[in-house]
């Protein structure tokens, strides 16, 4: 249902004024009187009132000019039939070495004495006279302070809920790599041992409950470098037959080897991680049970199904692959990857995962899944554990460390007490501020409420 | 000078001589030995470009322009080094700024030859091969014979040679020239006056010989040979008969003139010289703190290039196993790599300049002008004017004023002159309704008085001449007043340059006036305003004067026609200061009238009661009336023909004519009789004494600069209450000599030491001033920077504009404004900082110099206390905060190298990096900066005290702008390690949870970082915009809110799409997968309240323990505005297209009922 509003007496929408009548006795030079009676060419309107120096406006005044002189024609009959005075009129008027409205002043008289009295009053609209109806909110102490406690009063629980989420973690951190002397894998860190294989035992204090996940870090290693974060073809990886047989520049050097293209191209590809590391429950027994790692569902649904594509044609992966080459530092192609055929070559999850380059030069980056079986049984029982590492991955060069971590996580991330304890703070200080805040209004409230000025 | 000038610019070969001979017809003497002089066509071209330089010579304009050149010289970088950032990211938007101004120029170009070709084509008639010829306009060459019909514009500067009318006159109108609306009558030499038909014309050989093309309207020089019969006539050619390209043809039917400029040596075209560009002093301190920013990013540019290469000196850094550099790396040079590292670098660092600064600071200010010329209280209603502005660029400055200098006649006063009183030959006499009545003591009886009136009533009376000789008392003595009367109205009526305005005249022509034509039906022209009052008066005691034609003018004395020979004017100068004319009268005797300054005539009166004068002249000017003193002399025929002579001779004069006329004008203008003193009221403009009283409070200081006498201006100062009678007024006049000034100076400046309790003013005259200024221009300011109020009277215009430069460079440096209304108020509008020019009486010279042009003074008030304080507040926030938010933008990215091995690698994804000047965050601001009010603007008008608070550019100090710019870093510090410790310690993963599938986990990336800082950076920086907003209206609330919303939805349409067209898919699902996890939104909520925290408290207590009077102001509306929800849904109908959005907002919410609305406003 539609209601017609009625027309609003409002003091924003005068009545149409009355054009402005000229005394005819009136000295002033702009009379009318003063010009004889006959109709005269059309520039007449003065216009230089409007003086911006504007396209915009230089077009609409150009078009009311226009407008202007097409009017006037009507009432122009050249009186000695010469040349129409119109032709000549508008045209000089805007001559100009910067062509400037301005300039078009011309002291000609109106178009028709008496008639439309020109007028150039301007619109009274709101927005024209700056009057728009608007909020005008001023930061005082009165109206900060409820704000502040309110902040206070949302942080410091939010806060301490995040605190305590997220000392419900799980996590445990085993490094690795092997530097120190009595570290089972110090006997990989020598080159000539291949393949090398270590093991680290290590205890579960409490039992992980819910999903795991298990992460490898890596420290050191600046994924971030921007040769290396260029150093890739997505469109390769896209599954682009053309940018498979010819990778992206950007790949360099790490694009053709033995005059073949490298399919993954690319430093990030090259340099894929490739320790394994297998996890055993030591239990009672003497026969240490092997903890089922799920390998699937650690990359992006879009990266996997969208952004990683095999390329296409050919029945086999290997035939898809043909023409290329593995990466240098890679011991199998790419389509060896892994052995089921929805998680190798490009799509290999492991390779997904690697391929998302870190912010950080210390990072870690989920490796595998340890699901939950049943309800009744903690996923990971506390206990003691191993953990069979196959040694390849090279990080003494640059004075890296590798790590293994396994997590379990909450409803708001991984274990991270800093934002729990930063919610606290800054509700405390907010709240704190608060208080001064009052305090300080109350203080000070007969200074600040007069409206004195003093000069 | 200006010849030099255009030669250089290559717009004229040099001329070899000093004059032009040009040829009538040209015909060209016969013998052939003659080589024409070659003249330029009258082709106009006021366009800059052509079709095929359009392009190259735009692109070298618009590259002059440093910041354009910066921006090309960055894109250039980016073009040839390998660069962290394609070139697409400052390619884009230069090409976009570049490209739009190119539009716009291109369009105003366009626009400038279409109107070229419509003058240049526009039809002509020219007198050729004995025929009238219709052709165009750019077809003119010199020397042509042009026929020009009535209110035609000339098409060329012409030379008269005949119009219709016997005596060779016509009459022009300058207006679009000068601005002066009066009529001006421009006569032909007598010998080609005669010539009125093609024809006769064709027969016409002359010469004219003359000055070359020079700028000022005024002066022309020059003669006409006229070879007749075999012998050669010489005629003297003045301003008179040279008719200016540009003014029209008025009154005449048509007249004849040969052209002798064309084009671009036209006059008209020579005045069109561009401005020089006035520059704000908040653009000055944008220079400043550019400079500032342009220090900061090369050093740290410098600082990452040399951390860059310490930590490549080892090579486990440098070149790690996964990370090989390719053997072109390998090779390059070492010095070419560290050029090339210092270049990528400033690359990555450019932004911290944004190029949307320029951009957006320009539409601010040419958007921003226009609330000016819509303001309806800058509006005057009886002459239809509202507030010009022509030019942008000084919006600012309107708020910064710290000295206004003001012109009185015109400016303060309304320079609509009414007769007041005069005094005849020692009587002073007062004009009450038509008549005059003698005040004060008389030297004669009472009845002597009383004949006065009597036949002075009788001279009102017209109609009456019958009856009222029948009252004559005493006839001899009413004979001997009515002489001294009588002679001294027809000097008014005769010593002018007024022009009648024939009303009604065009059917009957121009002859004789009808005898029956009453007075009132007259109107008078005249370019000064006084000579039209005095005409007028004498109209009105019954000495009409009814027009001038063929050399003659005629009085109507008493109903009885008069005709006087006009056989010269001695025109009017300001050096001068007075004018005379000499007439013959119908009796055949000789009269020489004079009019002029007091101080200009009594010197050079010989006889007639000067003493009484001086005094009477003196107490009109105490009442503030402005005096002219009228004196006479009879010349006897021989004496005329010595003049006649030498006035002959200087107006023929080639050479130094202005000064032989001058030295015949005093010798002609000596020995005079005095007749009287003539008083004019000027009355003071409306709310002039509370406008000045305003700009005091404001802290301006307000000098009053006039030509006018010492005792006029001071008591127009008192009346419009520059002075107040509570103040002590010193006085620095009629110094003769250096010391004696010095002394007087010394004088002063110990006065008002000893008390510096009272205000002072001062007054100075033009010749002390140029004393003091000439040597002791120290002790001068010193003084005058004491003196509240300054007036200065008896100035030569150039001395005004000389006065402001002064205190321009006086070591404060302040900023000066210059209001006038006349031609003589142009320099000093051109020197001051701001020219404000008032659309008053005396033509439009000034409001065309000028930046900002009004219609009265006391919209003054408005347009400094509210517009100039808004545009000030407007402009410096946006600068601040433009400076602010790129810091916000780029110190991530350079924390984040020391994160890198400092490889250059950008924190955000590139197309971040193009969109967040141009789209993410430019529209707040620019909105902000034209809709701000931080307080209302009634309360700033009436609390002109407020204005103090900006003074001195205060928001744009150093302070401030360390302010904004730590405020900056510390907010990207926040952005940066808040993301770092709360997401990205030590893991590359955040939150493993996700919102919509828990359980699950995601891997984060470096672009997840980076949109993570940039989504806290965008929402930070628009929700501080909306911190600084005092005044939302929806349109605040749109783009505000639009903003960031803009922002979410662009990364989710970007993100969620992998783009054919882009080399690499960083960016694909990053922003939606950092969405969906909950820690995500913690972290990004946490930091925008960390940084506005900081601000907010900032703020509060500022307020609180120290508030400006601006803050204090601010509270005594705030009870009275609207709530948030409100601005967001009641908007006037009728404004946009949202209104019907507005409507229905309206209907669901049911909030803004007519009383809301009607409370808005």
């Amino acid at each position: 249902m539609i209601r017609v509003r009625p027309p609003l007496p409002s003091p924003f929408y005068p009545p149409p004024l009355s054009p402005p009548l000229v005394p005819q006795s009136s000295p002033s030079f702009l009379s009318p009187s003063l010009w004889r009676p006959q109709p005269t060419p059309a520039s007449g309107r003065r216009q230089s009132a409007e003086g911006c120096p504007a396209s915009s406006a230089l077009q609409r005044r150009w078009r009311r000019r226009r407008r202007l002189r097409v009017f006037c024609q009507g009432q122009q009959a050249g009186p000695l039939g010469g040349p129409p005075a119109l032709r000549g009129a508008a045209p000089w008027g805007s001559m100009a070495m910067n062509y400037n409205a301005k300039d078009e002043v011309d002291g000609g008289p109106p178009c028709a004495p008496g008639g439309t009295a020109k007028n150039r009053r301007p619109d009274n609209t709101a927005f024209k006279q700056q009057r728009l109806p608007a909020w005008q909110p001023i930061l005082t102490a009165g109206t900060v302070l409820p704000t502040f406690f309110i902040i206070g009063l949302i942080f410091i629980p939010i806060g301490i809920g995040i605190f305590v989420t997220s000392n419900n973690i799980r996590e445990i951190e085993i490094d690795y790599t092997g530097t120190d002397p009595s570290s089972p894998c110090n006997k990989c860190l020598s080159p000539n041992v291949t393949p090398c294989i270590c093991t680290i035992n290590f205890t579960l204090e409490q039992s992980f409950e819910g999903n795991v996940f298990m992460y490898y870090g890596l420290s050191n290693f600046y994924q971030n470098h921007r040769r290396y974060v260029k150093s890739r073809d997505d469109s390769q990886l896209n599954g682009d037959a053309s940018a498979l047989l010819n990778p992206s520049k950007e790949c360099e050097p790490y694009r053709r080897n033995e005059d073949k293209p490298i399919a993954p191209c690319g430093a990030i590809a090259n340099s894929m991680f490739n320790d394994t590391l297998e996890l055993f429950l030591v239990g009672n027994e003497s026969h240490p049970t092997p903890i089922p790692l799920k390998k699937k569902g650690i990359a992006w649904w879009t990266d996997k199904n969208v952004k990683f594509r095999n390329p296409p044609g050919g029945e086999s992966l290997e035939e898809r692959f043909k023409d290329t080459t593995k990466p240098v530092n890679w011991v199998k192609p790419v389509y060896m990857l892994d052995s089921e055929p929805d998680n190798n070559g490009f799509i290999n999850e492991d390779f997904i995962v690697w391929m998302r380059t870190a912010a950080l030069p210390t990072f870690r980056k989920l490796y595998r899944l340890i699901e939950r079986k049943s309800d009744l049984h903690p996923t990971l029982p506390a206990g003691r554990y191993y953990l069979n590492i196959t040694y390849n991955y090279p990080v003494h060069s640059f004075d890296g460390r590798k790590r293994m971590i396994l997590s379990t996580i909450s409803w708001m991330g991984g274990k991270n007490p800093f934002l729990g304890i930063a919610y606290i703070t800054i509700g405390s200080i907010s709240f704190l501020l608060g208080v001064v805040l009052l305090v300080i209004n109350h203080k000070y409230r007969n200074s600040s409420n007069t409206a004195d000025i003093t000069i | 000078m200006w010849r030099w000038v255009r030669q250089q610019l290559g717009f004229d070969p040099p001329h070899q001589s000093d004059t032009r001979t040009i040829y009538i017809a040209n015909r060209f003497p016969q013998n052939g030995l003659y080589t024409p002089q070659k003249f330029i066509d009258n082709r106009i071209i006021s366009s800059k470009y052509t079709v095929w330089n359009f392009v190259p010579k735009n692109l070298f304009e618009q590259f002059r322009r440093v910041a354009n050149f910066y921006f090309l010289i960055i894109f250039l970088v980016q073009l040839m080094i390998d660069t962290p950032t394609s070139p697409i990211t400052s390619g884009l938007p230069l090409f976009f700024v570049i490209t739009v101004t190119a539009i716009k120029q291109g369009y105003e170009d366009w626009l400038r030859h279409n109107s070229d070709n419509e003058v240049n084509g526009a039809p002509v008639y020219v007198v050729r091969s004995g025929g009238l010829v219709k052709t165009r306009s750019k077809n003119i060459r010199v020397g042509d014979i042009v026929r020009i019909a009535k209110d035609e514009i000339f098409p060329a500067d012409l030379v008269l040679l005949s119009s219709d009318r016997l005596d060779g006159s016509c009459h022009v109108t300058t207006a679009s020239l000068d601005g002066e609306t009066n009529l001006k009558t421009h006569v032909a030499v007598p010998e080609t006056a005669v010539l009125q038909t093609v024809a006769s014309l064709d027969t016409l050989v002359a010469v004219i010989e003359c000055q070359q093309p020079e700028a000022d309207l005024y002066r022309f020089m020059g003669r006409m040979i006229i070879t007749q019969q075999m012998e050669e006539i010489v005629r003297p050619l003045g301003p008179e008969s040279l008719l200016l390209r540009g003014a029209r043809l008025k009154n005449t039917k048509e007249i004849f003139g040969v052209a002798i400029y064309t084009g671009m040596e036209t006059k008209m075209a020579l005045n069109y010289k561009s401005k020089s560009q006035k520059r704000s002093a908040v653009e000055k301190s944008m220079n400043t703190f550019l400079i500032i920013y342009l220090i900061i990013l090369i050093s740290e540019a410098i600082i990452s290039t040399i951390l860059k290469y310490t930590w490549q000196a080892e090579e486990k850094w440098d070149e790690p196993w996964y990370n090989q550099k390719t053997e072109h790396q390998r090779n390059s040079s070492k010095i070419l790599r560290f050029i090339s590292d210092f270049l990528a670098f400033l690359v990555l660092y450019n932004f911290i300049i944004p190029i949307s600064l320029y951009v957006t600071v320009e539409m601010q200010k040419f958007l921003g002008s226009f609330f000016i010329g819509w303001d309806l209280d800058l509006y005057h209603e009886e002459s239809d004017q509202k507030a010009q502005v022509n030019t942008s660029d000084l919006n600012e400055e309107l708020g910064q004023v710290e000295y206004v200098f003001t012109d009185k006649t015109g400016t303060l006063t309304e320079n609509e002159m009414q007769f007041r009183e005069c005094s005849i030959n020692g009587i002073k006499y007062q004009e009450i309704n038509g008549r005059l009545v003698s005040e004060g003591p008389t030297p004669d009886s009472s009845d002597g008085n009383l004949s006065y009136l009597n036949s002075l009533s009788h001279l009102n009376n017209l109609s009456h001449l019958t009856t009222s000789s029948s009252f004559r008392t005493s006839p001899e003595n009413e004979t001997e007043l009515i002489k001294e009367h009588d002679l001294f109205f027809k000097a008014v009526s005769l010593c002018h340059t007024v022009q009648i305005s024939n009303v009604q005249t065009d059917g009957i022509g121009d002859g004789p006036w009808q005898s029956n034509l009453a007075p009132s039906q007259l109107e008078y022209y005249a370019s000064s305003p006084d000579e039209k009052a005095l005409v007028e008066a004498a109209a009105r005691i019954g000495i009409v004067f009814i027009g001038n034609s063929e050399e003659t003018m005629e009085v109507k004395t008493l109903g009885k026609l008069e005709r006087y020979k006009l056989l010269h004017i001695l025109e009017f100068d300001s050096d001068r200061r007075r004018m005379s004319v000499i007439v013959q009268a119908p009796s055949g005797e000789k009269f020489l009238f004079a009019k002029g300054a007091e101080s200009s005539i009594l010197p050079n009166c010989v006889g007639g009661e000067i003493e009484k004068t001086r005094i009477h002249v003196d107490e009109f000017a105490l009442k503030g009336l402005r005096t002219l003193c009228m004196a006479y002399k009879q010349l006897t025929s021989k004496e005329y023909e010595e003049i006649d002579r030498r006035l002959f001779e200087a107006r023929t004069a080639l050479q130094q004519r202005e000064e032989k006329l001058a030295d015949v004008f005093q010798f002609i203008e000596k020995n005079l009789i005095l007749l009287g003193a003539t008083a004019v009221e000027d009355r003071l403009q409306d709310r002039v004494r509370e406008t000045i009283e305003g700009l005091r409070m404001a802290g301006i200081k307000v000098w009053v600069l006039t030509g006018d006498k010492h005792e006029t201006a001071v008591s127009v100062s008192l009346s419009c209450g520059h002075f107040h009678r509570t103040m002590n007024i010193l006085e620095l006049i009629n110094q003769k000599s250096d010391s004696q000034c010095a002394e007087q100076l010394r004088q002063l400046a110990r006065r008002i030491k000893e008390d510096h309790v009272i205000q002072h003013g001062l007054v100075v005259d033009g010749t002390s001033l140029s004393l003091a200024l000439r040597e002791h221009e120290k002790l001068f300011m010193e003084v005058c920077r004491n003196c509240s109020a300054v007036l200065c009277c008896r100035m030569a215009p150039l001395q005004k504009a000389k006065v402001i430069r002064l205190i321009k460079i006086s070591p404060e440096k302040p900023i000066t404004l210059a209001v006038g209304d006349g031609a003589n108020d142009v320099s000093m509008i051109q020197e001051a900082h701001v020219g404000i020019g008032i659309m008053g009486k005396e033509g439009r010279q000034a409001a065309r110099n000028s930046d900002y042009a009004i219609a009265r003074f006391k919209f003054l008030s408005k347009l400094l206390f509210v517009h100039g304080h808004f545009y000030y507040i407007r402009i410096a926030t946006l600068v601040q905060y433009f400076f602010y938010k790129n810091v916000c933008f780029i110190t991530p990215q350079f924390l984040y190298q020391f994160y890198c091995l400092f490889s250059q690698q950008t924190l955000y994804d590139s197309v971040y990096l193009t969109l967040y000047n141009i789209c993410f965050t430019s529209l707040p601001i620019l909105i902000y900066s034209l809709l701000e009010q931080h307080i209302d603007p009634h309360v700033l008008q009436s609390k002109p005290t407020l204005y103090r608070d900006i003074s001195k550019n205060r928001q744009l100090s150093i302070k401030t702008f360390l302010y904004w710019t730590i405020l900056g870093f510390s907010h990207a510090f926040i952005f940066f390690f808040g993301s770092y410790f709360l997401i990205g310690k030590d893991i590359s993963l955040l939150g493993n949870g996700q919102l919509l599938k828990p359980n699950h986990q995601m891997m984060f990336g470096n672009w997840t970082f980076g949109t993570l800082v940039f989504t806290v950076m965008v929402i930070t920086v628009t929700v501080k915009m909306a911190l600084e907003t005092h005044f939302w209206t929806w349109i605040n609330h749109l783009v505000t809110w639009g903003s960031i919303i803009f922002y979410f939805v662009f990364s989710l349409f970007y993100g969620g799409i992998l783009w054919p067209f882009l080399g690499s898919q960083n960016m694909y699902f990053v922003f939606i997968q950092l969405l969906s996890s909950g820690s995500a939104w913690f972290a990004i909520i946490l930091m925008v309240v960390t940084c506005l925290l900081l601000d907010i408290v900032k703020k509060v207590f500022e307020r609180q323990l120290h508030p400006t009077n601006t803050e204090k102001a601010q509270l005594i509306k705030a009870n009275s505005s609207i709530k948030c929800l409100d601005s967001m849904c009641c908007f006037s109908e009728g404004e946009t297209a949202c209104a019907s959005v507005g409507r229905m907002l309206e209907r669901v919410v049911g909030r803004c009922s007519p009383t809301h609305v009607s409370r808005c406003w």
